[in-house]
């Protein structure tokens, strides 16, 4: 028993050393939202005082917040950014999963170079396509409006790299036993094998609701009026009005930008590290 | 119920040739075994006969209907899995329903919400409740139907995964190795229930197992299979007793067959171990056979003589009622394993020379090609042909 818990635990100098790197780590990500959290309750007088604190000498927050509310159409663009990360979302899913599952299961030629360009895909910064897609979308008409902000994504390597990892992690025999339950291909995707990699899914929902509800570089381009602009955007142009000193509401805005994705992470968290651990990066 | 008919089927992975021309009937009714190591085929044939590969060469016909191209669907057969392949996110009932709820309810009857309010939709689902319950009861499964598959232990898996598989009463019933993922005590009296399960419903079972006790046991015909090749089919005691082929006989029984290199001295001599044995062979004088000798074939003798082999004693091992007893015989490699009856051999101890006497009508006799031979006095039942094709 002793020499078990000898082996797993560390001699104390390196635990502490590791908790230190761990906890500077963790700082280093966490301060600037504490800072967002702080500056989105203050005073602009207290906001760029030299000496710092954490709690502000005079609460500012409800001004703060009102104005964020109401100075700009926040709940308008929030309300954007959440059509658009669902429309993204399921377009993103429908796509993935018969693909992924084709890749995974289904034995037909050139498949293993198909699964290659997925990777080469993975590889592509989206910034590069801007431009191709700049006009593209102006080829369609289709600049300017929601199907603009959506159509880069539907298609994600990355969701189906994360779902094809999973899937062969399914036994071939329970593809078997649904072609013999009478189950078509189809309904082998959507009713076996996306329930049975729900973590996947949570996973890939998470990554992709936060990478396209804090895109900014994508909607700069798409998109100009103000009512279809995701919040990001929208805070922006924002501060622009405010002649860009206006910090305290600004903070209060981005402070509620970020929190529905803070609390989705927080309820899903278990699924997500299981989705990430069961499938692609073990 | 059907019958099902293998004809010549070849299937090919790369440049390795996984089945080489089988050809297999199967009566209806009957229950068949497919017995052979791993990887000799006999799960690839089960998957083509599902229609879940398909073969590169060859026709099959489930009750005398061709089933070529047909989707796995549409052969009416029902498959039990090693790994028994229950979705893990669907309730017992959920998974031994889903047969049918994809065979008498139509696409739109099975939408999540909008299903419901079709008419018929309540009166089906209702009557496939009903089906499940009645085959969950039958199989000792009723009060388990709400739990889902990870909550079950190993033998109530299997059961559900039997389940699944009977609910929609399918023809011919296909079992790859069933039993391989259960504990011993378990896997003989679930053993017993598929013997039963048989009986009761009748239909054609073709089963696949590398347990020799399982096909004994099971089957009304045993088909040994190796390297993607049939080498015998027959029921379980003639496989046993009367094997074609040298690879059979080394297959079947444990511990395994003695395999003893002999010379034909004369019409009805052959020259053994040191040791001449009466065998009237179908073979020249001078010629060179190997003698199967199965290790209850051996009794004690007082002393050497004519069908008398003698060895010293390496080891003993004791199985209650009968001694396995190691013998090392001079210029053979491989001890002999004699089963001698316990009361009778009481006093054999390592080292001591023993004389173990051969009933000549219980020795096999195969050719160096593996063949086997046929005693004269036998010859007349040499007409039990094998089936074989291919090679």
């Amino acid at each position: 028993m002793s020499a078990t818990t000898s082996t797993s635990r560390l001699s104390p100098p390196a635990a502490i050393l590791r908790h230190a790197v761990l906890l500077a780590t963790g700082a280093l990500i966490l301060v600037p939202f504490v800072w967002m959290a702080s500056l989105s309750v203050k005073p602009p007088g207290e906001i760029f005082r030299a000496s710092f604190s954490f709690w502000p000498a005079q609460f500012y927050g409800v001004e703060n917040y009102t104005k964020a509310m109401t100075e700009v159409p926040l709940p308008r663009y929030m309300g954007n950014g959440l059509v658009v990360c669902v429309l993204i979302l399921g377009v993103q899913i429908l796509v993935c999963a018969p693909c992924a599952y084709a890749l995974a299961k289904l034995h037909f030629l050139g498949r293993d170079l198909l699964f290659g360009l997925v990777l080469v895909g993975l590889l592509l910064p989206h910034q590069v396509l801007s431009l191709p897609l700049f006009i593209l979308g102006y080829q369609l008409g289709i600049l300017n409006t929601y199907a603009a902000l959506v159509f880069p994504y539907v298609v994600s390597p990355f969701g189906i790299f994360l779902f094809r990892q999973f899937f062969k992690t399914i036994p071939d025999d329970v593809v078997h036993a649904a072609r013999l339950d009478g189950l078509s291909e189809i309904a082998i995707v959507w009713k076996i094998m996306v329930p049975m990699a729900l973590p996947a899914v949570v996973a890939f929902s998470i990554f992709s609701v936060v990478s396209h509800w804090n895109d900014l570089f994508w909607p700069l381009i798409a998109v100009r009026d103000q009512s279809l602009m995701p919040p990001p955007l929208g805070i922006m142009a924002f501060k622009n009005e405010e002649a860009g000193n206006d910090y305290g509401p600004l903070m209060a805005a981005s402070t509620l930008v970020v929190l529905p994705l803070l609390i989705a992470f927080l309820a899903a968290q278990k699924w997500f590290v299981e989705g990430l651990t069961g499938g692609a990066v073990k | 119920m059907a019958s099902v008919l293998i004809d010549s089927i070849r299937k090919n992975y790369g440049t390795a040739s996984v089945l080489r021309g089988v050809s297999l009937s199967i009566a209806d009714g009957e229950f068949l075994t497919l017995l052979g190591p791993s990887g000799c085929g006999k799960s690839t044939l089960l998957r083509i006969l599902a229609g879940l590969e398909a073969q590169d060469a060859g026709s099959l016909s489930i009750g005398g209907r061709a089933v070529e191209g047909l989707r796995p669907k549409l052969r009416d057969v029902a498959m039990v899995f090693q790994s028994y392949a229950l979705y893990p996110h669907m309730t017992v009932a959920s998974n031994m329903a889903l047969p049918l709820r994809m065979r008498r309810l139509s696409v739109f009857q099975r939408l999540p919400l909008l299903g419901h309010l079709l008419p018929a939709t309540a009166r089906i689902a209702a009557e496939i409740d009903v089906e499940v319950t009645r085959t969950a009861k039958s199989l000792g499964i009723g009060h388990l139907l709400a739990r889902k598959p990870g909550q079950l232990s190993g033998g109530q898996r299997q059961r559900v995964a039997v389940g699944r598989a009977m609910v929609r009463h399918p023809a011919v019933f296909l079992m790859d190795e069933p039993l391989s993922n259960l504990d011993a005590k378990l896997r003989v009296q679930m053993r017993a229930e598929i013997k039963e399960l048989h009986q009761r419903l009748g239909v054609t079972f073709l089963y696949v197992t590398h347990d020799q006790a399982e096909a004994m046991t099971l089957s009304d015909r045993v088909a040994v299979m190796l390297d993607g090749e049939l080498l015998q089919v027959a029921p379980p005691q003639d496989i046993y007793a009367d094997p074609d082929d040298r690879r059979v006989a080394e297959f079947i029984g444990s511990p395994k067959i003695n395999m003893l290199e002999g010379v034909v001295r004369e019409r009805g001599l052959i020259d053994v171990a040191g040791a001449t044995i009466t065998i009237e062979a179908d073979a020249p004088a001078g010629a060179h056979l190997t003698l199967g000798i199965r290790p209850e074939a051996f009794h004690l003798a007082d002393h050497g003589g004519q069908g008398v082999l003698t060895g010293s004693v390496r080891m003993i091992e004791h199985m209650g009622s009968d001694l396995f007893v190691h013998l090392d015989l001079a210029g053979i490699d491989q001890p002999l394993i004699a089963r001698l009856l316990a009361e009778r051999a009481p006093h054999i101890a390592p080292g001591q020379t023993l004389h173990v006497g051969v009933r000549p009508d219980r020795v096999l006799l195969f050719a160096r090609d593996g063949r086997r031979l046929h005693r004269q006095a036998e010859s007349g039942r040499a007409s039990v042909t094998p089936i074989r094709e291919g090679a």
